[in-house]
């Protein structure tokens, strides 16, 4: 059974198509690289995954949830399907006032109940993972850019996530902090997690993903093995896209 | 030339004295307060413009034996000494009564009217003496001759107020067992409701007397004539006839001689116990409106449209009115609902007002965590009572907490205010003292003290919070990496 299945997405702000009915499967392990011009729609369609964004009509399915159009980005019902979908954002996002473990046991404490003494080991464990068992004690504040990424990661996973949305993880990041974040993606990658990412590191995109999807004015115009989409693409868009990009 | 001219007509005038001064201008000026009514000085209720009441009449008589108009001059009743000492008019007269502490501080004439201190109690109280109401609440006008008297009494908490409708009502109430002030006030504020009766008729004796400047004597003697003559033609009495005065007692003298309070370490322990109330009212207000105003951001922020109407109102009424009002309704137009007692009439009034601010102050905070918390913590699958909780309060908080503090220190200055629903605190305490030691300085500078003893460690907290939440957004990794 695939873990994600999209059908007919379609999502409009005002007058303007965002989403212009996207049809995709994703299989369980796969990583997928979103790439595209801006404004093509990636974000939107990946915040549309777990109900940050609601859409206007087609039909989501995403580890085992089903999602319905227009449902409020506040409705308790997401809740289970976003304790199975983790995301880690542009912005890093974590909470200020927290430790870098209080970050990351926080949501399994709260979430899943798990007992404070198990969810800090855990919690330590996810951080060494990402290279940060030398911080964990540290807020915010006190890190780089690249260190909050890999503790917003560490975050995502300790929910034990079926899938991981990812929207352009490393955009925010000076070029030396991009390179720790995209390893720990790659390990997160090799390891069989599923994955979506939104990118523009085609370097990435290449060695880590198992297709590429572009985006443009709200289609999804190419979906391939990264060699095959980067190489020779299809369709005129992405060709477009990928001579200037 | 001109202008020397005006000079020296202004010299001549001061070196003639304050009674050449007055015939020069043909005007006596002369002050009261308004607030104090019936039958002192009131505005004529057929015609507001006129003024009306038998000390109007009074100094109609004393003026035109001067020779000259009269004009009233609106003045504080609390302040009319200092005021009068400043040279804002020529003589004060509006229910003065003689005293060693008046006398300390200005000349005065002749009395124009005697009258008993009476003691009001509730129709069929047992206790009618003022030895009988050991340990018993009494009420009177702070800094007046009934004040004095009750002071020298021990055993008796006494209650203080600003206007001589509210001792009798606070007594009807039974906030106090019993009201002591002179026959004037008791007979047209007290004995008129019907719950009232006299207790003891005749406390003590004193009289109402002119205050003229230090040094003026020649004025003095000038009113003391015109007093003289007012009473030989029996004008004088048909005045108070008019007006229905109480009979005055026969022997008019007679105020209980005071001895001068010293400003020594009683009174500072009093400072002490009067800065103790201000904080307590400051603390526990304060601890009433953050929570208060919390729940008020919450329900603008989040709340359902009624909700929302609802807080958005409350704080929209409770910034837009004055809180000495808001207090004034508390205490006394709601008392036939809610039997408040002084001090948590003051505590909820303050609470309740500064809520109102707090309100605004925790829904900026909110406003200012960025949308990405809320994001993220959703995504996290937290509930939204949980992202409240556990990720947007406790920086929103922290955000709020300099305005917080200084909203304290506000409220510590504020708190002054509910002296008008008779709690002592520092300010008013001051104002006793003052009255007492004859002396507004010392007092007033200790005072001071006592406040900025006060605010200034919050002032410096405020300050301390402030750099290290300035320092922990300046540090920030993240606004680096995504600028």
């Amino acid at each position: 059974m695939s873990a994600i299945h999209v059908k007919g997405l379609r999502k409009s702000h005002g007058a303007r198509q965002v989403l212009r009915g996207i049809d995709a499967e994703v299989a369980d392990g796969e990583t997928i690289a979103l790439v595209g011009p801006s404004g093509g729609g990636k974000s939107t369609f990946l915040r549309c995954l777990n109900g940050l964004t609601s859409f206007d009509a087609g039909a989501v399915r995403i580890a085992g949830v089903e999602l319905q159009p227009r449902t409020p980005a506040d409705a308790p019902e997401l809740r289970a399907l976003r304790a199975r979908v983790g995301m880690v954002f542009q912005s890093l996002n974590l909470f200020p006032h927290l430790t870098a473990l209080e970050n990351v046991s926080l949501a399994p404490v709260h979430v899943w109940k798990e007992a404070p003494g198990s969810a800090r080991t855990r919690a330590a464990e996810l951080l060494a993972r990402v290279g940060l068992s030398d911080r964990a004690e540290a807020r915010p504040a006190e890190l780089s850019g690249g260190q909050q990424q890999r503790v917003a990661i560490a975050r995502a996973l300790a929910m034990r996530p079926e899938v991981l949305l990812l929207d352009e993880p490393t955009s925010a990041l000076d070029p030396q902090m991009r390179g720790e974040v995209l390893a720990v993606l790659r390990d997160l990658a090799r390891s069989g997690m599923t994955m979506l990412v939104v990118t523009h590191e085609m370097a990435f995109a290449r060695a880590a993903a198992s297709r590429v999807w572009v985006f443009d004015e709200g289609r999804l115009v190419e979906d391939g093995p990264p060699a095959q989409v980067c190489d020779s693409p299809r369709s005129e868009r992405a060709r477009a896209f990928f001579a200037h990009g | 030339m001109l202008l020397g001219r005006n000079a020296l007509t202004c010299a001549a005038l001061i070196a003639a004295g304050a009674l050449t001064r007055i015939e020069k201008r043909g005007e006596l000026r002369w002050a009261g307060d308004l607030q104090g009514g019936e039958p002192y000085v009131y505005r004529d209720p057929a015609d507001p413009s006129k003024l009306d009441g038998f000390e109007v009449e009074i100094a109609q008589g004393l003026a035109k034996r001067l020779g000259v108009r009269q004009r009233f001059v609106q003045n504080d009743w609390s302040t009319l000494l200092p005021s009068l000492v400043r040279g804002d008019f020529d003589v004060a007269m509006n229910g003065i009564e003689d005293t060693p502490a008046l006398r300390a501080q200005a000349l005065v004439t002749r009395p124009y009217y005697s009258f008993s201190e009476q003691l009001v109690v509730r129709r069929g109280f047992p206790l009618r003496t003022l030895a009988a109401l050991h340990g018993h609440r009494v009420g009177t006008l702070s800094g007046s001759l009934a004040h004095a008297i009750l002071r020298e009494t021990p055993g008796i908490p006494i209650v203080l107020y600003g206007g001589q409708e509210e001792p009798y009502r606070d007594l009807e109430l039974g906030r106090t067992d019993a009201v002591l002030l002179d026959s004037v006030i008791a007979s047209r504020y007290g004995l008129t409701k019907p719950g009232l009766e006299l207790g003891d008729p005749d406390v003590a004796r004193g009289t109402y007397v002119i205050a003229v400047r230090l040094g003026e004597t020649e004025l003095r003697d000038a009113l003391d004539g015109a007093l003289a003559d007012l009473m030989s033609r029996g004008e004088l009495e048909s005045i108070f006839a008019k007006y229905h005065l109480p009979p005055q007692p026969a022997s008019g003298a007679g105020a209980p001689a005071q001895t001068q309070a010293r400003f020594d370490a009683a009174q500072v322990l009093l400072f002490l116990r009067g800065a103790a109330v201000t904080l307590l009212v400051s603390i526990l207000a304060m601890a009433l409106a953050v929570p208060l105003g919390l729940l008020l951001a919450l329900a603008r922020v989040y709340g359902r449209p009624l909700a929302r109407v609802c807080a958005h109102w409350y704080v929209e009424l409770f910034r837009g009115t004055p809180v000495l009002l808001q207090l004034y309704l508390l205490y006394y137009g709601l008392a036939p609902l809610v039997h408040l007692d002084a001090l948590t009439a003051a505590i909820l009034g303050l609470g309740m007002n500064y809520g109102a601010y707090e309100a605004e102050v925790h829904r900026a905070a909110l406003g200012a965590v960025p949308a990405g918390q809320a994001e993220a913590a959703a995504a996290l699958g937290l509930t939204r009572g949980q992202q409240l909780r556990l990720v947007l309060l406790p920086q929103a908080l922290r955000t709020a907490l300099p305005a917080m503090t200084n909203d304290l220190i506000s409220l510590l200055k504020d708190s002054s205010l509910v002296s008008v629903i008779t709690v002592v605190e520092l300010t008013k305490q001051m104002t006793i003292t003052a009255v007492d030691v004859r002396s507004w300085a010392l007092p007033g500078l200790l005072c001071a003290a006592l406040y900025f003893g006060m605010s200034y460690p919050l002032a410096r907290l405020a300050a301390r919070l402030e750099a290290r939440l300035g320092a922990h957004e300046g540090s920030s990794a993240l606004r680096e990496a995504v600028a």
